[in-house]
């Protein structure tokens, strides 16, 4: 057998992700018209779309004159139905509803009428994942585009079927109008009869945020009754015929590699089939609870390593730091030393964050499917064309030959980069000659999967005598560098990241290492304000010159009635703010403490958030209250515990997520930019949540908390 | 073989030939067919695989398929009725209670549930009575009100 199928590694770009044009979109054997009837289809290639977007070089279209690279495409079917196609995921972020509002805009065409078909990787062109925030700055650009152009064909489709200028006519509500004659031709009557295929022009003006008329509004979610009636299929719900179940046998502790192993009793079960490859031992039954059984019966003997342990997280951290030679995670402006020596205030402080993990309702899981040595995968995942790939790799085939698609998705929050699911069930499924589906248990989940990394910042820091800060010198250790930078005007800075070794499996998590530095420099800016004896609001804006991020933390904190007076004994308030992937949040806090109890309630949140024109502002609105809640977990109570390679709460008894009784009263205060361009905001909204929270512990208790998760076990009790 | 087990699910009878210690979770999932109850966590504790049995929310992961045989099942897949949601569905799908939508069968379900013994709960006792169901995309706030549009609504109906 080759060798081991199942491999952990922690992302290679955990950091940032930049796409590149590293994978081939080969279109070569498929003829869409075929596949799609006869039509119009417009292409948008990498050619003439800005720098910097997700494309992929291709190999061309059999016997049509096509664009060689392609990033986002649309058919109008001759029924007069729109389907547009793009490679990225809906994971519940809501953007199979917000980019399907952008084609029906832009095509003048009722919202109904579309449909998206999204991460297919042999329907969709090449995507590099549904990460950074990204759908709606490169996604939804393109099938504006994309869009406007095709409204153009029917437009000059009908020009020619009228034998008049396209000048004067008019597109609206599927129809094209000529309003010298009152006479309109649908699009489907245009579309019919034609195959007409047409790359995307080099310069196509499309519709400004100001004259949206289905983008910017507040649409449900795209089948929405699917999810309420439970007829929505995700990859846990899938079923072949034939179909095994599948069960992976975990080593003891990360890092244990098997030594021996006799599975004779288990492979005597009937039904079952045992499979081993390298490293990997799991077996196959009709039904779960026999592939569990089998599992039972396999004798297994690992070699273990002696590892850390959660309690010693921050030193180890420190301690394993790698000489750092990348110019890349470091910068230095003016010189920090003169900065604290013309300070009239100097402030030194370290923070630390937990390993925190994802907890996606719906946990990794993947159905396999080989057929003629190609193979078929539906698995829950935010970077369908890197699992294609991966199991291209893994099993020695084309990438032509593997089929990765995703159903809409139980969430992910950056968790689902990876195709280790996929992998283990390609892998049964080869062994089984049948379709075979693995779903990970609760606890693989918390187990196997990778974690937020956890992180050590320190920051020494000067303000002058007039509350202008001098001095900023910030260090991050392992967490990552994304919101690294101060927003603020200091004039003498010095910033660095630095790797370490790392006990855990990391990876991406929803804003990444951004909620870190927010929490670290957010925290301090707050000392700051006290030392400069200023309000932090007044603080902050005496500090910034960027308008929007003044704008949010200004919409925020009126929002909330920000300086508010104390009414009670354990009340406090806290504002943080900042900005990241073209997005710009601000937080206000109010918390309740009760210092005989230890007990630390948030009462309430306002949270502003800014991203550019909105497209749709009720499904931002769930995003940005809901990062907040999510937000709070890690802020509060969640982190993970490991000892001797072994994680000890990896279950929701002992991992403890926002429920509903941790819910604050919560506002979102949405800023419409029209003007600007659309953001993503999965990301963002999170960050201001655990630094406005640990200033609003200190308002109420004046206890500084300098790590996340700030009170798992409630605030040191008063002594009485 | 093992005598087979009996089961109402949605009105309809069913007969089971699988181990009776099988979850109901597992039975409904794997042998009938019926995915709208959920797997998140296998321990009670994230409450998608909520089911009514007979009329009382219950985490199907956590009950023997032998246990459930002597009581009405409801799943997600029995709420609706001639093509009309049950007015809490529709409530969920009215306030957009949802985000990935994994955690919403076992939402409805609890507070089908909730509605059957307390037709006008309060926030505090929504709450209280959903403390059980995790949605990790935090909607709970809409989730709230979802459940008082559809207490409003089933009053108006005397459902």
């Amino acid at each position: 057998m080759s060798g081991p199928s199942v491999k952990f590694e922690p992302e290679p770009e955990r950091y940032e992700f930049s796409a590149g044009p590293m994978h081939h979109f080969d279109l070569a054997r498929r003829d869409f018209f075929k596949f799609l009837g006869a039509g119009i289809a417009v292409f948008a290639t990498a050619k003439n779309m800005p720098a910097n977007q997700e494309t992929a070089p291709t190999r061309g279209f059999h016997q049509e004159e096509l664009p060689a690279e392609i990033t986002a495409w649309l058919h109008i079917g001759e029924d007069g139905t729109v389907t547009a196609f793009t490679g990225k995921v809906e994971i519940g972020q809501n953007i199979r509803t917000s980019l399907a509002q952008t084609v029906a805009d832009e095509l003048r065409v009722p919202f109904e009428s579309v449909t998206m078909v999204t991460a297919d990787t042999a329907l969709t062109p090449f995507d590099f994942g549904t990460v950074g925030s990204r759908s709606m700055p490169t996604m939804s650009p393109q099938l504006r585009r994309v869009s406007a152009a095709a409204r153009d064909l029917l437009v000059s489709a009908a020009a020619k079927e009228w034998n008049v200028s396209s000048e004067g006519l008019s597109a609206a509500d599927g129809k094209v109008t000529d309003p010298a004659s009152g006479r309109s031709l649908r699009y489907a009557e245009l579309a019919r009869g034609k195959t007409l295929a047409q790359n995307l022009p080099a310069e196509d003006p499309v519709t400004p945020a100001s004259q949206w008329t289905i983008a910017g509004k507040a649409i449900p979610k795209k089948d929405g009754r699917a999810f309420v009636t439970g007829k929505h299929q995700y990859t846990p719900d899938l079923r072949r015929p034939a179909m095994l179940y599948g069960k992976v046998l975990r080593p003891p502790s990360f890092g244990a590699t098997l030594t021996s192993y006799d599975a004779k009793t288990a492979q005597e079960m009937d039904g079952v089939v045992i499979v081993h490859d390298g490293d990997f031992i799991g077996a196959a039954a009709g039904n779960e609870r026999d592939a569990l059984k089998a599992l039972e019966l396999i004798h297994a003997e690992w070699k273990e390593l002696p590892q850390s342990s959660s309690k010693e997280l921050s030193a180890y951290l420190k301690q394993n730091a790698v000489a750092n030679s990348d110019n890349r995670s470091r910068r230095t402006k003016g010189s920090v030393e003169d900065g604290l020596s013309a300070a009239k205030h100097r402030l030194d402080a370290t923070y630390t964050v937990a390993f925190i993990a994802h907890a996606p309702l719906e946990p990794r899981a993947a159905l396999a499917e080989w057929s003629d040595g190609k193979l078929t995968v539906w698995t829950g995942s935010q970077r369908p064309f890197a699992v294609r790939d991966e199991l291209a790799g893994v099993f020695h085939i084309a990438e032509g030959e593997v089929r990765v698609i995703v159903p809409d998705t139980g969430s992910a929050y950056g968790g689902k980069h990876t195709g280790d699911a996929a992998l283990e069930a390609a892998r049964f499924a080869r062994a089984a000659g049948r379709p075979v589906q693995v779903v990970w248990t609760r606890e693989e989940e918390f187990t196997w999967a990778y974690f937020r990394p956890a992180g050590v910042m320190e920051i020494k820091s000067g303000v002058g005598a007039d509350g202008s800060l001098t001095a900023w010198e910030f260090h991050n250790y392992n967490s990552g560098m994304s919101a690294i930078d101060t927003p603020y005007v200091v004039p003498n800075q010095h910033i660095e990241f630095h790797s370490t070794k790392c006990p855990l499996r990391s990876g991406s998590y929803r804003g990444l290492a951004a909620t870190a530095n927010f929490f670290a420099r957010e925290s301090h800016m707050d000392d700051l304000a006290r030392a400069a004896n200023l309000d932090p609001l007044e603080f902050r804006l005496k500090n910034l010159s960027d308008p929007r991020l003044k704008a949010v933390l200004e919409a925020s904190a009126k929002s909330f009635g920000w300086p508010r007076k104390k009414t009670h004994e354990g009340q406090g308030f806290g504002i943080a703010g900042g900005l990241e992937k073209g997005g710009y949040v601000a937080t206000c806090a109010e918390v309740a403490v009760d210092r005989s109890s230890g007990a630390v309630r948030v009462v309430r949140m306002t949270t502003a958030f800014e991203c550019g024109a909105i497209v749709n502002p009720d499904g931002l609105r769930n995003q940005v209250i809901g990062a907040n809640i999510q937000g709070l977990g890690g802020a509060l109570f969640e982190a993970i515990a490991f000892e001797n390679g072994r994680i000890t709460n990896p279950r929701f008894s002992s991992y403890r997520v926002p429920r509903f009784r941790d819910v604050p009263e919560i506002e979102a205060v949405l800023l419409d930019r029209k003007d600007l361009p659309s953001a993503g905001a999965g990301e963002t909204p999170i960050m201001g949540v655990a630094p406005a929270v640990g200033n609003a512990i200190f308002d109420a208790s004046g206890i500084r908390l300098r790590s996340l998760p700030l009170v798992p076990n409630g605030l040191p009790r008063a002594k009485t | 073989m093992a005598k087979p087990i009996d089961l109402v699910i949605n009105g309809k009878p069913y007969k089971l030939h699988c181990d009776p210690e099988t979850p109901l979770l597992t039975a409904l999932r794997d042998e009938l067919g019926l995915t709208g109850t959920k797997y998140g966590c296998g321990e009670g504790q994230c409450g998608a695989c909520t089911v009514l049995l007979g009329g009382v929310p219950r985490r199907s992961c956590q009950i023997p398929v032998s246990v459930a045989a002597s009581k009405a099942v409801t799943t997600i897949e029995g709420l609706e009725k001639d093509g009309h949601l049950h007015p809490v569905q529709q409530a969920f799908l009215d306030a957009g209670a949802f985000q990935c939508a994994y955690c919403t069968s076992g939402m409805i379900l609890s507070s089908v549930g909730l509605l059957s013994t307390n037709p006008t709960p309060s926030s505090a006792e929504i709450a209280q009575s959903l403390q059980g169901n995790i949605c990790r995309c935090g909607t709970y706030s809409r989730v709230m009100e979802a459940v008082h549009q559809a207490a409003k609504a089933m009053q108006g109906r005397g459902r």
